[in-house]
């Protein structure tokens, strides 16, 4: 039943029925189109069902975000670095301050680098959980998506309690974060909320959809990625690892304080399939969750006392001439940012590297030769965020 | 029908009546009581796919219009839908486009007309109502074609195009899974089907003997598939096809649509009472007090079960339906014909 295996080169000139003029479909999916995942619009030619081209047009949600930087100050800009991965705001927080710190070198204290970890891990969390809800429900389970954002619906709350935002945190400041622990119950919650996490809830998942026999057949060996072309494509995150390519930045350019803490980096292995195909991506996604969770734990248990700001909130902050590049794992993949400061209170240029532009890419190899279906199965595997790639 | 007449024929008035005279009027009643089910299918079902679907999915569902459990939301957007702009695009065929949703409607309507609802009360009692049904119902593919190829639209188009090749193709195990049946039977009568599974559960078709218990099973999943419903619900795929044929439609024209829908999911959750499920009579024998009652709570069970389903599992792909259907469930009903059949031949008294 594979369509992988055809012969794409010269549709016009393969036989077609005498006397009857044939073209391929023109098709337009998106921007408005629900598995697009936003304002994304994929072009396409299609004979029938199979896609014969596929090309991403995006800009639809270009926000000029990195010229606003030239414009703003440093702490001010951070509320744009929100917007780009609106799923995961937290973990786009931490690729934008370390960047800033790399030049600015302030005393971050471990209290602050704590919470960094634990809250943009909740992120991540909280990112995967959409991933796989809209996974899900691109192949047409609902239930799944409603599972997800249930637990989806609990990080909120407790990222609400500890950074007062529900969407958009602007939580990390250079030199710490914003603000402290709320309460004493805070890191009890978290945790319960952790351990009924890995206890049940991933166990629901894969009960519910990772090991549906339909589900299998409609990823299992669909949109495969292998780790070459991830590599051309520079796709990175989920996508990369799906494909079998063991690197995450956490652990290979290790930031923040993650170097201290113990966990596992999860691969396709083409256990269903073939490595690098759709369900490989998902996987790897569940398993991350779990991973997260590992290292919420051990952040939380040992979160030292002290202060959780080096600079105080209302000092405006003046960053040293120079340029800095910084990477850091995102829940997409990996975030870069390069900043020119020329001493002052804004920065020169700030340039930002998104995930999931490189990761989209991919598309326009990996789609033809598709049906329209497994299509949106490989979109949807891909896991964009349209707020990073258009910025 | 005859019942019906029978009855008009008492009433002070209608006594003097010409049996023409009477058979005209008993058929008018018929069709508004047809059509007034149909209706309430649909209003009852949207509701109850909801409550469904929340209880499913960890939620309430309408808990708010009308009070108790939100029993008056379908009705609420019935009435919000009959509001609505009716919009026909430009570039629309304009005669098909309005045609196709009365099209629909009216085969899944023209089907109601055999089913037997209670011993003896049935709107048409064909010889062949069996048949019949199948070849109403068919007339449903038609409609959507026409649907989606008068919308000019291209995710219309392709809705339609897999909808008539799924349709089409799974009226084949869906007509075959009950022949079995018809062949234990000797007729197509709707009545006669029914009748014939008289005296408690282990009566009933279902349990007859293992190939009928497997039949049962492709005809529900053929059903399923005839319905246009999840996990094949390839016509309307939500996240891939926008909304299929029906992207185009708007207001009451949508509704048809949908009534039709909800119309059609009764009326298969029904025939597969109705082949197999010992229609009107009670799981226990004597205890038939009300057999339209029963009738539609076995109907209704039915339905459930087809939105336990759709909200479980996701979706097949269209080859993948496709395969299901040619390369698994039509030889599996074949089998069970042949598997029947050879049963009742060797164990005699079993037909």
């Amino acid at each position: 039943m594979s369509t992988g295996e055809k012969n794409l080169t010269g549709w016009a000139d393969q036989d077609h029925v005498p006397g009857i003029k044939s073209e391929l479909l023109e098709l337009n999916m998106g921007p408005q189109h629900p598995a697009t995942h936003g304002v994304l619009r994929l072009l396409l030619k299609t004979d029938g069902e199979i896609v014969y081209e596929v090309t991403p047009v995006i800009g639809y949600l270009h926000r000029c975000a990195e010229k606003i930087a030239e414009g703003v100050n440093y702490k001010q800009w951070m509320v744009y670095t929100d917007r780009f991965d609106y799923l995961a705001p937290v973990c786009c927080n931490h690729a934008y301050v370390t960047a800033v710190e790399k030049l600015l070198q302030p005393e971050v204290p471990e209290r602050a680098e704590h919470l960094r970890v634990v809250t943009a891990e909740l992120s991540r969390i909280a990112s995967h959980l959409i991933a796989l809800a809209t996974f899900g429900l691109d192949m047409g389970a609902w239930t799944p998506l409603l599972y997800c954002f249930r637990e989806r619906e609990e990080i909120l709350n407790l990222l609400e309690r500890i950074a007062g935002g529900r969407m958009l945190y602007n939580y990390f400041v250079p030199g710490g974060v914003r603000y402290d622990v709320p309460d004493d119950n805070w890191v009890h919650d978290v945790l319960e909320f952790i351990t009924m996490l890995e206890t049940k809830k991933i166990k629901d998942y894969n009960d519910l959809l990772s090991y549906n026999k339909i589900f299998i057949e409609r990823t299992a060996d669909v949109g495969v990625i292998d780790a070459e072309t991830a590599k051309a494509y520079a796709c990175t995150g989920p996508v990369l690892r799906g494909s079998g390519v063991k690197f995450d930045c956490r652990r290979d350019d290790p930031y923040s304080v993650y170097h201290k803490f113990d966990f596992e980096i999860p691969v396709g292995m083409g256990e269903m399939g073939t490595v690098g195909d759709c369900w490989d991506r998902y996987m790897v996604r569940v398993r991350e969750i779990e991973q997260a969770c590992r290292i919420i734990r051990q952040a939380l248990d040992t979160l030292p006392d002290g202060p959780y700001q080096a600079i105080p909130l209302n000092k405006i902050v003046k960053v040293p001439a120079g340029a800095a590049y910084s990477r850091t794992e995102s829940a997409k993949g990996e975030i870069g940012h390069y900043i020119i400061s020329d001493g002052g209170q804004v920065a020169f240029r700030n340039k930002v590297r998104s995930p999931s532009f490189c990761n989209l890419q991919v598309v326009e190899k990996v789609g033809v030769g598709q049906m329209v279906s497994d299509l949106v199965a490989l979109v949807g595997s891909l896991d964009i965020v349209l707020g990073e790639i258009d910025r | 029908m005859e019942i019906l007449t029978a009855w008009l024929q008492g009433l002070p008035g209608f006594g003097g009546m010409s049996d023409q005279g009477l058979f005209i009027t008993g058929a008018v009643i018929m069709a508004a009581l047809m059509f007034i089910v149909m209706a309430l299918c649909a209003i009852v079902f949207t509701w109850m796919e909801r409550k469904v679907a929340g209880f499913i999915q960890s939620r309430y569902g309408p808990m708010r219009t009308g009070r108790w459990h939100g029993w008056a939301q379908a009705v609420a957007d019935m009435l919000k839908i009959l509001g609505k702009e009716d919009i026909i695009p430009a570039e629309a065929d304009k005669g098909l486009f309005v045609f196709a949703p009365l099209l629909v409607l009216l085969g899944s309507l023209l089907a109601w007309a055999a089913v037997p609802w209670a011993p003896g009360f049935t709107a048409a009692n064909l010889d062949l109502g069996l048949f019949y049904i199948f070849a109403a119902s068919s007339m449903v593919i038609i409609g959507i074609l026409m649907a989606g190829w008068s919308s000019n639209n291209k995710w219309a188009l392709y809705g339609a195009a897999r909808g008539a090749a799924q349709m089409v193709s799974y009226e084949i195990p869906l007509a075959l899974a009950t022949i079995p049946v018809i062949m234990h039977v000797g007729s197509l009568n709707t009545q006669d089907i029914v009748n014939a599974q008289q005296g408690g559960i282990l009566n009933w078709f279902i349990l007859r003997d293992p190939f009928l218990f497997v039949a049962f099973w492709m005809y529900f999943i053929a059903s399923i598939a005839e319905t246009n419903r999840g996990p094949f619900d390839m016509p309307e795929t939500e996240s891939e096809l926008v909304a299929g044929y029906h992207t185009e439609y708007t207001g009451m024209r949508f509704a048809f649509f949908f009534l039709a829908e909800y119309a059609n999911l009764f009326l298969v959750s029904v025939i597969a009472v109705m082949v197999f499920l010992g229609g009107w009579w009670s799981p226990i024998p004597g205890l038939d007090f009300a057999p339209a009652l029963t009738f539609i709570i076995k109907g209704v069970l039915m339905v459930f079960l087809n939105m336990w389903v759709r909200w479980t599992l996701p979706r097949v792909r269209v080859d993948q339906l496709m395969y299901l259907c040619w390369k698994v469930m039509i030889p599996v009903t074949l089998l069970c014909i042949v598997g029947s059949g050879v049963l009742m031949i060797t164990m005699g008294g079993l037909g």
